[in-house]
């Protein structure tokens, strides 16, 4: 890929969401640089993922972690599946210099009877590696990350 | 049928080896509980680093009543019910900041010191001849701090602080020892976990050693797995020396073993726990040893207790620096806090550690936490059943346990839920 304009960046965003929503984690998991986290803070205009508490922040690893247990007959917790959907707005380029983009969105996840919906916006940090665009961090604000929460199995 | 009027029937619920149904599900139990167990034990309210300075407030709910923890001119702390005494408005509302001198209540400005007394009613006069009284807020006086850890009692009658917490109190001691300066300040913020279950199969699970290889396969499992086809010179990440031992075996745990204290205190690592094995952080462990010498270091560095339950409402990580503190909110719905500890006087990177931890294992989204709620949930389903209503604690049960309050016994026993269980009774059917 050549230097990426606005509308890669933005496709990139709706089908990063669509990979999720579809479950096509593995697909999904090769989107991160092999640096790249996930980051949920859990503090609005929280700076700092290391010496505050975090929601989520994985790396690589967890992230894989995270994806192999969903698929693990053990997960009781699975029992039935959560399902997700992201509603996108339009994303933002933010700096196309620094490959970032503002999304937000509503995410919903349910699992069988229970239905929980956040409203919330990402930030994707890219990176271009070997000609495609990869996520150098996804991070996801909550609306009311410092609210008491119940679990959150999935990936808003 | 009442509990409230049939002390008989409430201790009919525990029996030396199972426990009635009706502890985990019953709202006349869970009022029972906040009016009684709630209000006569000595309950965790917040620590002391999160108001350092005069007028820094926190609020929260205490056995479901609305109390204000503020810190005084004079340096003391006062805690003190968050009701104005006109018309009931909460004086405050945010769940922390800084008050400056007075509490302006926001309906009908009637002001209060920070002690809580009156020093203001507009139009002061039109109360004249009433009976109306220079009444503050009400303060509880039951309050005490033990090594920046404030908890307070509600209820005016009931055991002092030292009786009822005892020898447990160690393990305050030996989390705040880890500091080399001997102080500890929260830090990091709080993950707010809302459990969809009673307060007390938290608590207990606390130190059930017999679920985490079973419940935590899904996830520690995984990790482990994972990490097992990675080549043998690669730096094991903090993150798979967290996960994996959730998963080691019942010898393990079994040998880990289990102290009990009298009212419904105790812990599990009596002799190692699933903190042991972290690589050592050695410009932290030499500040230690400067602090301390090298044999108290090394006492200090070698207690790694799993979890100590401060029966009902703290339980705290000392080998990690993290504590849980449950907030009931209803017979099956609870709020569980979890905070983090910055060591006075050791490097960030014992906090990262700590923060870290405290993300995969206590936040809404920690992997392992799922299966934990999961299966709370599904027991709060599961006891409506007929044909058996009753839950099991028999793990190691043995008459002999009955007359002594302390004691050590093996990991997997249910040792610790059935002391639990005594303390309970206790304090639900005292005068």
């Amino acid at each position: 890929m050549k230097r990426p304009g606005a509308k890669d960046l933005a496709q990139f965003v709706v089908h990063e969401a669509r990979l999720i929503d579809e479950q096509r984690f593995d697909e999904w998991y090769e989107l991160f640089a092999e640096d790249g986290h996930y980051w949920v803070p859990a503090t609005p205009g929280q700076t700092d993922p290391h010496l505050q508490n975090s929601l989520a922040y994985e790396d690589k690893f967890l992230l894989k972690l995270r994806i192999e247990r969903l698929r693990s007959p053990l997960a009781f917790s699975q029992k039935p599946a959560s399902r997700c959907l992201h509603v996108l707005q339009t994303p933002e380029v933010e700096s196309l210099k620094e490959l970032k983009v503002r999304t937000n969105f509503i995410y919903t996840e349910t699992r069988g009877d229970e239905s929980q919906r956040y409203a919330a916006t990402a930030w994707h940090t890219l990176v271009l590696r070997k000609g495609a665009l990869r996520i150098k961090l996804k991070r996801v604000d909550l609306l009311n990350c410092d609210a008491m929460l119940p679990s959150i199995q999935l990936f808003p | 049928m009442s509990y409230r009027d049939d002390p008989a029937a409430l201790a009919r619920l525990v029996e030396d080896d199972r426990v009635h149904r009706d502890v985990y599900t019953d709202a006349e139990i869970f009022a029972l509980e906040m009016e009684r167990l709630w209000s006569r034990a000595w309950i965790y309210v917040g620590h002391t680093s999160q108001i350092a300075q005069a007028g820094d407030f926190l609020t929260l709910d205490i056995a479901a009543k609305p109390v204000i923890l503020v810190r005084q001119a004079d340096g003391g702390v006062r805690l003190l019910m968050n009701r104005c005494a006109h018309k009931g408005t909460k004086v405050l509302y945010a769940p922390s900041g800084n008050a400056g001198k007075t509490f302006r209540c926001p309906y009908h400005a009637w002001t209060y010191r920070l002690d809580g007394s009156l020093i203001n009613v507009p139009l002061k006069e039109g109360y004249a001849g009433t009976r109306m009284h220079e009444t503050g807020l009400a303060e509880i006086k039951n309050v005490s701090v033990y090594r920046g850890f404030v908890f307070a009692r509600l209820s005016e009658k009931g055991m002092g602080f030292k009786e009822y917490f005892g020898e447990s109190l160690s393990s305050i001691d030996y989390l705040a020892d880890r500091s080399p300066e001997g102080e500890l300040e929260m830090a990091g913020g709080c993950l707010r976990y809302l459990h969809n279950c009673n307060w007390k199969m938290f608590v207990e699970n606390l130190n059930d050693t017999m679920h985490p290889m079973i419940a935590h396969a899904s996830s520690a499992g995984t990790a482990k797995r994972l990490w097992e086809g990675q080549p043998a010179d690669r730096p094991k990440p903090m993150a798979v020396e967290q996960f994996v031992p959730f998963v080691n075996g019942y010898p393990f745990f079994d040998e880990m073993g289990v102290k009990v204290y009298p009212h419904g205190h105790g812990y599990s690592g009596v002799n190692f726990s699933i903190h042991s094995a972290y690589s050592p952080i050695k410009e932290y462990e030499q500040a230690m040893r400067r602090a301390y010498g090298e044999e108290r270091a090394k006492d200090i560095l070698g207690t790694v207790r799993h979890n100590t339950v401060y029966y009902p409402s703290l339980t705290i990580k000392g080998a990690i620096q993290s504590i849980r503190v449950a907030r009931p909110l209803a017979a099956d719905r609870t709020l569980i806090e979890s905070w983090t500890f910055r060591l006075k006087g050791a490097p960030d990177s014992l906090l990262a550690r700590t923060v870290m931890y405290n993300r995969l294992i206590n936040s809404p989204m920690s992997v392992v936490g799922h299966d934990d709620l999961h299966c709370y949930r599904s027991i709060q389903e599961g006891l409506a059943a007929q044909g058996n209503e009753w839950v099991n604690l028999q793990r190691n049960f043995s008459e002999h346990e009955l007359g002594t309050p302390e004691l050590v016994a093996n990991g997997t026993s249910d040792i610790s839920m059935r002391n639990q269980f005594r303390a309970w009774r206790e304090l639900m059917t005292a005068e």
